[in-house]
């Protein structure tokens, strides 16, 4: 990372403990200003409590932060103009229609009812939720509630958004959207921290990483350079005919890596792949007349990263919520 | 990735550009106009969930039409008696009933993450809770016309006339303020909206039934008595009863809008404070 770049966020020390349980211990960043920045870690890791913290919901035990200059402390109410919130951290309400959400938000904001009606209908169209503008949100489907979120939260392009899981349980398509808007985002100058359990969502995304377990940042750098640490991912293929699992097995052990069967008697795995061995290896396969009814390229998981990092695997189960576990 | 799935198209993108790029930054609004938009969202809410409305304008519907037609004339010889006696009662009831969906609508905002989105907004801090209070005042004022109004087609005509029943709805509104404010802070301290809920009728159901609604407590075995004189429910059933009766007491009302200043000087301010630190 270039050290030249401003900062868009600067934390050092942050603390914050609920009861006894001390979800924040020491956290310290360093966001570069118009970058995409990825705090990677499982529910629980304290990822949410730093944002939090970050964007002014919660005051920190001890440490300091700057965002856009501004201390989150102090000066609250500055940091509040230039930032905004998505997902769990912060929610449009469901008992009020799409349209209804946007145009109180821009009014809050400072639009005038009639500027702020006309940006929501943009933001509307925008998001290709026009038709459902005047339905109440908690009809709407996962995706079209994930883009009404971004919208909210772009009402007033803000300077840093802290996006929170942006895509977790979206359709791939969905999904992709999500990205396109916040590459979008980033190239109208806009800093994006961006909250994910998704290794491959920070790897599609961001410029840097962060992972945090236990209240701490124990790993920093780019999405490579993080992978590097964890070593490689797998090339799965399945074939169209089992009877030759054997031939191909023999054929990827040479070409990727050392090759596992798997239960399906048409499936193998070749481990130690990158993206460039994996398709030579799917070459070699078409080459050889081996048809292939899938393939893929799977990444290591988080936990794999984890297990890599720290030794332990991500503790705790999904929760469909670690915003209200660290909050009680 | 097995397969490749479809990007947004160019337009999608264009336009989600066009609309990045599109604003300048406004100022933010006056407290004020601020928590005029709270305002609006509250009559929104009415709007859209007419059946927090319904669910407590039914039960004392229900108990208007039971006890008139069922124990009014044991009660009080005639069921015409008894409606001038239990009416003026009902409004208190329903409209205090109405006064725990405040702490439940609150708690919905905080454990859906809405309440986490207007503390991340450059806004005057209590606005949304002003804002509330408006969206409530009109559910009480509902509440309590749908008693009023079930009550003249019964057969009700109180002496005090349309100023007596205006000024007693306006008492019964302005306690009703107090009391939101108690299940406001129930509403930050619970967990869920259902357990505002169960916690709030836990509470307000018996002190109901122990004041002077339903019975008069002159009827009651003593200790039960003097509980029911005590009972602040019990002050505003006679305030209200005696502005419908065209007979004011004013020691009654003044001591229900007492309360109603004391429960708001206690509870408003630990209202905002869970409020911002929640």
């Amino acid at each position: 990372m270039t050290t030249s770049a401003p900062l868009a966020i600067e934390a050092s020390g942050l603390r914050k403990s609920f009861g006894t349980t001390r979800a924040v211990d020491g956290v310290d960043l360093a966001v570069p200003a118009g970058s995409v920045y990825g705090v990677l870690g499982p529910n629980g890791a304290g990822k949410t409590t730093t944002i939090r913290m970050l964007a002014t919901l919660i005051a920190p035990d001890a440490g300091t932060a700057l965002v856009l200059g501004h201390d989150v402390v102090t000066e609250a109410d500055a940091v509040r103009r230039l930032v905004s919130l998505t997902g769990q951290l912060a929610s449009v309400d469901e008992e009020l229609t799409g349209r209804e959400n946007l145009v109180m938000l821009g009014r809050l904001l400072g639009h005038s009812w009639a500027a702020a009606r006309v940006r929501a209908d943009e933001l509307l169209a925008a998001f290709d939720i026009a038709e459902a503008a005047g339905r109440l949100v908690k009809h709407y489907s996962g995706g079209m509630r994930r883009r009404l979120d971004i919208a909210a939260s772009i009402v007033v392009t803000p300077r840093l958004m802290f996006l929170d899981e942006p895509t977790t349980g979206l359709d791939p398509r969905s999904r992709n959207q999500v990205w396109e808007i916040a590459r979008a985002l980033v190239a109208e100058g806009t800093t994006i921290l961006l909250c994910t359990q998704y290794l491959e969502e920070a790897d599609q995304l961001a410029d840097g990483i962060a992972v945090i377990d236990r209240g701490r940042v124990i790993a920093e750098g780019t999405p490579g350079h993080l992978k590097a640490s964890v070593g490689t991912g797998a090339l799965r293929v399945r074939l169209m005919d089992a009877g030759r699992r054997a031939e191909a097995a023999a054929l990827l052990e040479r070409t990727v890596g050392p090759v596992a069967l798997e239960p399906d008697p048409a499936a193998l795995a070749a481990t130690g792949a990158d993206a460039a061995r994996a398709a030579l290896g799917v070459a070699e396969l078409a080459r050889a007349g081996i048809p292939l009814a899938q393939f893929s390229l799977e990444q290591p998981s988080l936990d794999e990263v984890f297990l890599a990092l720290t030794g332990h695997l991500a503790e705790d189960t999904p929760a469909p919520s670690d915003t209200l576990q660290e909050q009680s | 990735m097995t397969a490749t799935t479809r990007a947004p198209g160019p337009a999608d993108t264009a336009a989600v550009r066009r609309a990045i790029t599109s604003t300048a930054r406004p100022t933010p609004p006056g407290r004020l106009a601020t928590a005029v938009v709270f305002g609006w969202r509250g009559m929104l809410k009415i709007k859209h969930v007419p059946e927090q409305l319904l669910d407590v304008t039914v039960t004392p519907v229900m108990f208007v039409l039971m006890f008139t037609y069922l124990f009014g004339g044991a009660i009080a010889g005639s069921t015409g008696a008894y409606l001038d006696f239990i009416l003026p009662g009902m409004l208190v009831m329903s409209v205090l009933f109405t006064t725990v969906y405040s702490g439940v609508s609150l708690n919905t905002d905080l454990t859906k993450g809405v309440v986490d989105r207007f503390r991340s907004l450059p806004i005057w801090r209590p606005a949304p809770l002003l804002g509330s209070l408006l969206g409530d005042s009109v559910r009480y004022v509902l509440a309590g016309t749908v008693i009023i109004v079930l009550g003249l087609a019964l057969g009700f005509r109180p002496d005090g006339g349309v100023l007596g029943v205006l000024g007693a709805l306006a008492v019964v509104v302005v306690f009703s303020f107090g009391l939101s404010w108690v299940f406001s802070v129930l509403g930050l301290l619970l967990r869920s909206p259902n357990a505002v809920m169960n916690a709030g009728f836990m509470a307000i159901f018996p002190l109901t039934f122990l004041s002077n609604v339903f019975v008069d407590p002159a009827t009651l075995p003593g200790p039960l008595e003097a509980f029911v004189q005590v009972n602040p429910i019990t002050v505003l059933a006679t305030a209200s009863r005696s502005l419908m009766q065209g007979e004011p007491d004013g020691v009654a009302i003044t001591v229900s809008l007492g309360v109603a200043a004391l429960l708001t000087a206690v509870f408003l301010p630990l209202t905002t404070r869970l409020y911002r630190s929640r």
